[in-house]
């Protein structure tokens, strides 16, 4: 059984390097965020399964938890910053705020 | 009231948490969440409109199910999309605006999250009594708001 | 009891590899968001319950609080995704990106 959770714990890390993709040419700033968010999430659950393999669940869980809460602060603090930015789409302005004639 | 459920709530917490059952531990956690409570009760449970909590949360619990259910079906959904080798053909996306009847805060948080989680579609904003929903497919688009706002307002305002 | 751990395991890696491949093919961020928003969701929920059932062979006190602190992560990410799908969904619509659309001519309220 331990080697099961071994290679669910590969296949995950596995997941993430193609997400990593997303995260590093990702188009626009707001899909790097979007990248790292799901790399979180996905890390969280690698942590529970690492203290599944090592038997010491009580010990990682904690960490897990605090990573989650972590993981979800970050995502919320980036989107709030890079809320303000108006030109985030590389083709010019956007579709709400349209290009000012001047 | 609220501050005997926050003080509940949060010495769950410390239980959970710590894991002791010994007497000295015990007490540091009535000391604090006593305090907890004591200040930020209101930051916590701020509803005026609502009168009872508890039946709200029996019935929200009994919602539960019911959202767990749509949430299969949109991950089956998402899955069915990606996976699809003529992807672009089969979705169309749209953003429509509706305007919904609820009245509390509490309320509205919830219905934005569960059109997050029911199949096709994605809450952008919400604007007092207007939601922009962002719609993978015309035929996502138009089943909005669906039973949810019904169930929603049976579950929060109905006291 | 290990049948039922590994089922819901390869349930919950599949979900994870639809999202990635989503999160890989869709061609706007709008519909790259709903793969991210929703598969992550269920996947993570499907495998915490796994573990939990893996973790939980005998009663003990332990185990008990192990399971019970591994079910607070699940309803904390139940609670969590949606929102921050929300709101790095509503950065992207508040600072301007165009969504994609299969008639680009179509105008979009």
């Amino acid at each position: 059984m331990d080697s099961f959770f071994i290679g669910t714990g590969v296949a995950l890390c596995l997941l993430m390097l193609l997400t990593l993709h997303r995260a590093i040419h990702g188009p626009t700033a707001i899909d790097r965020i979007m990248g790292v968010n799901v790399i979180g999430t996905k890390t969280t659950i690698l942590l529970v399964i690492i203290g599944t393999i090592y038997h010491r669940v009580d010990m990682f869980i904690d960490i897990a938890l605090a990573y989650a809460l972590l993981n979800f602060i970050v995502t919320i603090a980036a989107s709030r910053y890079f809320q303000q930015h108006k030109n985030l789409n590389p083709k010019g302005y956007g579709y709400r705020f349209p290009a000012e004639d001047d | 009231m609220r501050y005997i459920y926050t003080f509940l709530i949060m010495f769950g917490f410390w239980i959970l948490l710590s894991g002791k059952f010994d007497l000295f531990h015990l007490t540091l956690g009535v000391i604090s969440s006593g305090l907890v409570s004591l200040i930020s009760a209101d930051l916590f449970m701020y509803d005026p409109q609502s009168r009872n909590h508890l039946t709200t949360g029996v019935r929200f619990l009994l919602y539960l199910p019911w959202l767990l259910f749509q949430i299969v079906l949109s991950t089956l959904h998402v899955t069915f999309l990606a996976l699809h080798p003529k992807m672009k053909e089969q979705i169309d996306p749209t953003i429509v605006t509706f305007k919904t009847n609820l009245k509390t805060d509490i309320a509205k948080v919830a219905l934005a999250n569960s059109i997050t989680l029911t199949p096709g579609t994605i809450t952008i904003r919400v604007e007092d009594q207007v939601f922009y929903v962002h719609a993978i497919s015309r035929k996502a688009a138009a089943g909005l708001p669906g039973e949810m706002e019904e169930r929603l307002a049976k579950v929060f305002e109905s006291d | 009891m290990d049948i039922v751990v590994i089922v819901l395991t390869v349930i919950a890696l599949l979900f994870f590899f639809a999202t990635t491949v989503g999160l890989l093919r869709f061609p706007d961020f709008y519909s790259r968001m709903h793969a991210a928003g929703k598969g992550d969701t269920l996947s993570s929920l499907v495998i915490l319950l796994a573990l939990v059932l893996y973790n939980f062979h005998e009663i003990n006190l332990a185990n008990l609080l192990v399971a019970m602190k591994i079910l607070l992560i699940a309803v904390f990410i139940f609670m969590a995704s949606p929102t921050a799908t929300h709101a790095i969904i509503d950065a992207g619509y508040e600072s301007g990106i165009k969504p994609w659309a299969k008639n680009p001519e179509e105008e979009s309220p």
